[in-house]
């Protein structure tokens, strides 16, 4: 008997029984349906994690003051910065950090109140360098940023992010209006577009200053001459690393540190952010895939069982196939076909449903679904594995009942 | 040994206009080497410390042509016969020979592909496939000996158009009467070209017109010169057979023509 005749049989078996297979098949449906949901639910959130790194600059190298082995004697984290304005002018050097695409120093004060005749809106005020722009990956919705002249004239200008422009302007334009900052009237100059808040920070209520301006005028006392955070930009994502030896080297030399064990300064990656949240996501994902797991393994059982009571109901059927010349091996291979092709059908069928739920419930659930197809593939080939697995035992049983038992049977 | 008397398997029915095995039929036991030749057979069953002899030491020889009944109450050990003959089972002691080849030590795959090659059965209860149509059901047999599918269907067709079903062949069991199942059945027999044609009480389950119009059926099928052996524990039917075994207690209590029915 070929092949093809094994299937066609199969496929005979399983139409004569359609509500039976159908249910069986429901078993496998419901199991690889919850799969290929998880893992799309991994992934998407995954990629919605990577998304929102990327668009806040994910070649991004954050420089803190401070060590990081914290607590003794040394100073609090950042407390007392020992970052400086020419250590973020010697990070610019393309000489002797060639990975680095850009450096912006951060000076900045919490708790600002910004006024406007008589609307006033407290919020960070941040000092830096025209490079930020570019570092951060922001963009402007209107006028312009600070420039070299505004930081080298320590200029009263300043840029304001959406949600602060709005708070205090509301639907007029800021660009060219006037803003008092701890007394000291200053130009806003232009409007960052929104960017949306990451977790820590929201990202569209700011002010922007040029670094001496903050330095001067607004941050007092002993933090006037050192810089709280800079940022570091790489050129690109895949010289991150380069970018991130360069800068600790420069620091190191810099600070005159022998060792890293001392070291006055920390420095983060976006991506060792990304790692975190990925760890975290994977062990959800792993948990709903052992769920999945038990679906498919109940699904299993299930074909087992409707294969076994088949095995009983055609017992003559087997029977006759013997008398009429079949084989054990034959009615073993009919047996398992039938089987695997309960599980291929659920298969599919899970993937459809699978596929369908990534389509439908996005709308009803904040999280992205990412559907990839090498796990759609392995899927189908975990359905059919399940079937012929759980079909081995019920196929065992048919190919050895004696012919004259089964055509005795009634 | 002389070499089997059967058409080599493959050659369709189609191609073997004439049909005839042996001599004419109606001559009795016909010269050549038998379908059947049983040597001291005998079959044992064991349950636990029980053993039960169902026969012992049945020798007889089946020649071409010949259309035998095999008669017996029941327990008498001629299922156990039946199911010797049809290479379902094994005996515990004596040798088989079936078509010149020795069945006796065949394991259970060799023993399926002698009953393919060799072997049409005709059962009480029809048996057959209740999802697929008679032309299917025909051509089981044929699926299991590697026949293309287009000669199948072929070889089915005529089968069926022989037993008078060519307008039946998509039809499923249950669309059809008692006497046209067995028909499809007999057609089933058929199909291979089989050396021997069993059937076990085929008119079991049938009523006394269908079971005229099944015997007629088998005088065609014996006219055509198969070998038909036939177990009833009718007498009306065992009349119409050339030759009749009566089995009882497990040994062949007498083995001759039949009253001259025929």
């Amino acid at each position: 008997m070929t092949w093809s005749d094994i299937l066609a049989n199969s496929w005979d078996a399983i139409r004569s029984h359609k509500m039976r297979s159908a249910l069986t098949s429901l078993g496998i449906l419901i199991g690889i349906a919850a799969v290929v949901l998880t893992v799309g639910l991994g992934q998407g959130a995954q990629q919605k994690v990577a998304n929102q790194l990327n668009a806040l600059g994910g070649n991004l190298l954050i420089v803190s003051p401070g060590s990081s082995t914290t607590g003794g004697v040394r100073g609090g984290f950042g407390s007392a910065s020992t970052l400086t304005m020419s250590d973020a002018t010697a990070l610019s050097s393309s000489v002797a950090a060639p990975d680095v695409g850009g450096v912006a120093p951060i000076l900045q004060s919490t708790n600002e109140q910004l006024d406007n005749g008589a609307t006033n809106w407290t919020t960070t005020v941040v000092g830096t360098t025209s490079s930020w722009l570019s570092v951060r990956g922001r963009t402007l919705e209107s006028g312009r940023f600070i420039s070299n002249a505004d930081e080298s004239s320590a200029a009263a200008v300043t840029v304001l992010a959406s949600t602060t422009a709005s708070q205090l302007f509301g639907p007029v334009s800021a660009v060219g209006q006037s803003v008092t900052i701890n007394g000291t009237p200053y130009e806003v100059v232009g409007v960052l577009a929104s960017a949306g808040s990451d977790s820590t920070t929201n990202l569209d209520d700011q002010a922007i200053v040029p670094f001496n301006t903050a330095s001067q005028r607004i941050v007092g006392g002993s933090n006037r001459t050192s810089v709280q955070t800079i940022y570091v930009k790489a050129a690109s994502p895949s010289q991150l690393s380069a970018a991130y030896q360069e800068t600790n080297t420069i620091l190191q030399n810099r600070h005159a540190l022998s060792s890293s064990s001392t070291t006055d300064f920390t420095i983060t990656t976006q991506q060792s952010v990304l790692t975190t949240t990925s760890s975290v996501d994977s062990t959800l994902t792993t948990l709903l895939l052992g769920v999945a797991a038990l679906a498919l393994l109940v699904g299993g059982i299930g074909v087992m069982n409707i294969m076994l009571v088949s095995v009983k109901e055609r017992t003559r059927e087997i029977g006759l196939r013997k008398a009429l010349g079949g084989t054990p091996a034959t009615i073993r291979r009919q047996f398992l076909s039938e089987a695997s092709m309960l599980g291929l059908t659920g298969g599919l069928l899970g993937v459809a449903s699978g596929v369908g739920g990534a389509l439908i419930l996005p709308h009803f659930i904040s999280n992205p679904i990412t559907i990839s197809v090498p796990w759609v593939l392995i899927s189908i080939a975990v359905a059919i594995v399940i079937g012929v697995g759980f079909g081995v035992y019920p196929a065992a049983r048919a190919a050895r009942l004696s012919p004259i038992d089964a055509l005795r049977s009634e | 040994m002389a070499a089997p008397p059967v058409a080599a398997r493959g050659v369709p029915v189609a191609d073997a206009p004439t049909l005839e095995r042996g001599t004419a039929p109606d001559t009795g036991p016909a010269a050549g080497p038998p379908v059947i030749e049983l040597d001291g057979i005998g079959k044992i069953y064991r349950s636990g410390t029980i053993e039960f002899e169902a026969i012992r030491n049945v020798s007889l020889a089946i020649h071409p042509g010949e259309y035998v009944a095999v008669m017996g109450p029941s327990g008498s050990g001629k299922s156990t016969l039946m199911n010797i003959l049809g290479c379902l089972d094994v005996a515990t002691s004596g040798r088989y020979l079936l078509a010149g080849e020795d069945v006796s030590d065949m394991d259970e795959d060799e023993l399926a592909d002698v009953r393919n090659r060799h072997l049409g059965f005709v059962f009480q209860q029809f048996n057959l496939l209740p999802s697929l149509s008679a032309l299917r059901n025909v051509e089981l047999p044929m699926s299991y000996g590697g026949v293309p599918r287009e000669e199948r269907r072929r070889r089915a067709t005529l089968s069926l158009e022989r037993v008078g079903l060519g307008d039946r062949l998509e039809n499923r069991p249950n669309q059809l009467s008692g006497g046209q199942q067995q028909r499809v059945a007999v057609a089933r027999a058929l199909v291979g070209d089989p050396a021997l044609v069993l059937a076990d009480e085929p008119t079991g389950n049938l009523d006394s017109t269908a079971t005229n119009d099944l015997l007629h059926l088998f005088d065609e099928v014996h006219a055509q010169g198969r070998t038909v052996v036939l177990i009833t524990h009718e007498a009306e039917v065992a009349e119409r057979a050339q030759r009749v075994i009566q089995i009882r207690d497990g040994a062949v209590a007498s083995d001759g023509p039949t009253g001259g029915a025929r």
